[in-house]
């Protein structure tokens, strides 16, 4: 056959799809409720190199399943690379590349803020205006709950810093598909 | 039934024959099951010794290699052969005793994580929390090793639950796991797609690994190989996978491979890799790797496609059942095979100009390519032969010539010394009939030795043939090359007298010295009954060649030197 016919492949047409995306993905993997199955999910990750940014992990409405949620950055890390290493786990049963537009992700995160007398009254408008909840409120310090996207919450935190942060608490991101009729 | 005991009708239900292991505290239940099972223990004199024969079972046999050790160090002493399992994708059960339930996480006696510290090598482990579940974990452990890309898989069971009395059910139905459903058959559009693009290449290569051997693919890849002139060169772990005397074959590549098989890789436009994975030992520097290439890559894992190479054309599935398609494929398209007479040019040029070359030996010297090839005389080139790691393994695999598959069992992806002899004792199980050969280095062979006991008390008559030079020899290499030839840790001058320990396990010692006695020496060691060491003494500091120095392009490739010994 010549190079060129129709039922030809030209192999100067074939390309290697690029590996890194760019963005920050989260994935969300289901995976049996099984003794040791974070320690093989997290022990994959270092090996590999693979470095994760935040890591949610919680039961599922199935008690036998237990969902992770967790976000790497894909400017890094191959993320197919990633998955298909993830799919070499028994334990795991299925992985889910969430698109950020069909996606709702939530983190929330908890903030001690030093609250003398003459900032509190400002502190407390920072929390208005983020829908945040004040859950406790001490004579130096006041903790306030925020729940949002991961850059809601780096904003309130740096609306809280210069009045000092004396703590804060992540619980890294959880997400579920858009509903679909 | 007690549950030691279902453990060994679960082992049978698996069909095993053969088992290699040590006993210790926390397996004591165990052996005394395996006082009255149908197959056959083979007690080795190591653990490390039980888990690489159970793996050189595994590669000769292509079934499942079983070894058993207790808790703690028994456990810890088998990591090695569970990790040189997993790099080489072994199927294999490793079967270790546990402290008793109430001990384990308060460090009792003889107590590792071993489920924790094996996390990193095994394909899938399990831990038994009760006894019933030994019967399930043994049915669905032997799925997971065997199918798939293989690998070992771990069975850590406490030592007081394998005295449990339960009710024996066995397990004989197919095991359906939801987080493994390896795809076996193939993208027929991709596959549809790799013809095209086949029949459109003018300078394509078939590059074949350990993935045609798991596969048991030989017969596939020879009728691909076929269907046009396709030159076909393998890693270390695929060699035998197509025949060394075959028409299309360029010999081994990588590191040191032939000078035909990497320069075809460098110059190829299309390749295609078959069950094989990009490892650094082949690609070398990898953005200078194959730059004129497209790539087809076939392989079970699909994890493997793309980790190293960016695939053009990606085919996930069995070799075994991918391969006649493609070829019925490619077929079908009735291309003109005259179209790779200018590369067969080029090749046919190649392996006139540049062939494997070594400077021959004076005086009765006995130079280590030598002794390869005398031992291809000696065994008709039909054993199989085992190997250590080192210097004596890349000679073997590039001087012997191995026509059939399973009949090269090495350490390739970990590259663990001090494997060939315990794997050839698991050989020699596997295949009582077949000539057992394992080609040893001074600095390997030490490190596994006491299975030489194994051999004898076992009765297990391999045959050892110790390529001598008195070195760590390819370290000594490297730091001849590229360390200014500051010898450090390297000198093996001080070892044994092979002849005499070999006859103080029980064994026959021979040695040879003289390049005309070489062969005569070794036809006299395989004649011999029982296992047979043969110290040959060989040239001292020999390189091996070629060589494409570490982090380099093929084109960088260091040949022989010709006429003076540069040393």
């Amino acid at each position: 056959m010549e190079a060129g016919t129709p039922q030809a492949v030209k192999l100067e047409d074939l390309h290697v799809p690029g590996q890194l995306s760019g963005r920050k993905h989260v994935l969300s993997i289901l995976v049996e409720n099984k003794p040791g199955v974070l320690a093989r999910v997290a022990g994959l990750f270092s090996r590999r190199g693979f470095n994760i940014d935040t890591l949610a992990v919680g039961p599922t409405d199935d008690p036998s399943i237990s969902r992770i949620t967790l976000t790497l950055d894909g400017a890094v890390h191959p993320i197919d690379q990633v998955t298909k290493q993830l799919h070499k786990l028994i334990n795991v049963l299925k992985i889910r590349d969430m698109e950020p537009e069909e996606t709702v992700a939530r983190e929330m995160a908890l903030f001690k803020v030093s609250s003398a007398v003459e900032n509190r009254a400002e502190i407390i408008q920072f929390a208005e205006i983020f829908r945040a909840k004040i859950v406790d409120v001490a004579r130096r310090t006041m903790t306030i709950e925020v729940t949002g996207s991961a850059d809601k919450i780096e904003a309130f935190e740096r609306m809280v810093r210069p009045h000092g942060l004396v703590e804060m608490v992540r619980t890294g991101e959880i997400a579920i598909a858009r509903g679909q009729d | 039934m007690r549950a030691a005991d279902t453990l060994v009708e679960s082992l049978q239900a698996e069909g095993v024959k053969h088992v290699f292991g040590i006993p210790g505290g926390a397996n004591l239940p165990t052996y005394d099951a395996l006082v009255d099972a149908p197959f056959r223990h083979v007690q080795t004199r190591h653990e490390q010794g039980a888990g690489h024969a159970a793996e050189g079972y595994a590669k000769a046999s292509g079934k499942v290699g079983v070894a058993f050790a207790t808790s703690g160090p028994g456990a810890t002493n088998l990591i090695t052969a569970i990790a040189d399992a997993m790099l080489d994708s072994v199927p294999t059960v490793f079967i270790t005793g546990q402290v008793k339930t109430e001990l384990i996480g308060t460090d009792g006696f003889q107590e590792a994580d071993v489920l924790g510290a094996t996390l990193p090598f095994v394909k899938h482990s399990f831990q038994v929390t009760d006894p019933r579940q030994i019967p399930e974990y043994v049915h669905e452990a032997f799925h997971i090793a065997g199918t798939g890309r293989p690998g070992p898989v771990l069975l850590d069971i406490p030592q007081d639950l394998s005295r449990a009395d339960i009710d024996y059910e066995p397990r004989t139905d197919p095991v359906d796991l939801p987080g493994y459903q390896p795809s076996t058959d193939g993208n027929v559009k991709q596959i549809r797609i790799a013809a095209k693009a086949l029949a459109n290449s003018r300078r394509p290569i078939l590059y074949t690994g350990g993935g045609v051997i798991n596969a048991n693919a030989s017969e596939e890849l020879r009728e691909l190989a076929g269907s046009d002139r396709f030159p076909v060169t393998s890693t270390l772990m695929g060699l035998g996978g197509y025949p060394a005397s075959g028409e299309a074959w360029l010999g081994m590549l990588g590191m040191h491979g032939t000078f035909t098989a990497n320069y075809a890789m460098d110059k190829a436009d299309l390749i295609v890799a078959i069950g094989a994975r990009f490892d650094d030992r082949i690609t070398g520097k990898l953005s200078e790797f194959a730059p004129n290439a497209k790539v087809i890559h076939i392989d079970i894992d699909p994890a493997e496609i793309s980790k190293n190479i960016g695939a053009h054309i990606p085919i996930v599935g069995d070799v075994k059942l991918v391969l006649p398609k493609l070829t019925r494929e490619y077929r079908a398209l009735q291309t003109d095979p005259s179209r790779l007479d200018a590369w067969w040019d080029t090749l046919r040029g190649w392996q006139q100009e540049h062939p494997l070359y070594y400077e021959p030996g004076v005086d009765g010297e006995i130079k280590p390519q030598f002794m390869i090839e005398a031992m291809h005389r000696a065994t008709g080139g039909e054993a199989i032969l085992t190997s250590d790691v080192g210097q004596h393994q890349m000679w073997a695999a590039q001087y012997y010539g191995f026509d059939q598959p399973r009949h090269w069992i090495n350490s390739g992806g970990l590259g663990t010394m001090g494997f060939g002899l315990p794997a050839a004792i698991g050989a020699k199980v596997a295949c009582p009939d077949e000539q057992v050969v394992c080609i040893a280095g001074d600095g390997s062979l030490i490190m596994n030795i006491q299975e030489l006991a194994t051999c004898v008390t076992e009765q297990v008559p391999v045959k050892v043939f110790l390529m001598n030079n008195g070195y760590m020899g390819m370290v000594r290499q490297w730091q001849e090359l590229f360390w200014d030839r500051r010898y450090s840790g390297v000198d093996m001058t001080g070892s044994p007298d092979w002849v005499k320990l070999a006859e103080a396990f029980g064994a026959t010692g021979l040695r040879c010295e003289n390049s005309a006695d070489l062969e005569e020496t070794m036809t006299r060691a395989l004649e011999t009954d029982g296992p047979v060491l043969v110290d040959v003494q060989v040239t001292r500091e020999e390189n091996c060649y070629p060589m494409i120095p570490p982090g380099n392009a093929a084109r960088d490739m260091v040949e022989a030197p010709r006429g003076s010994q540069v040393s």
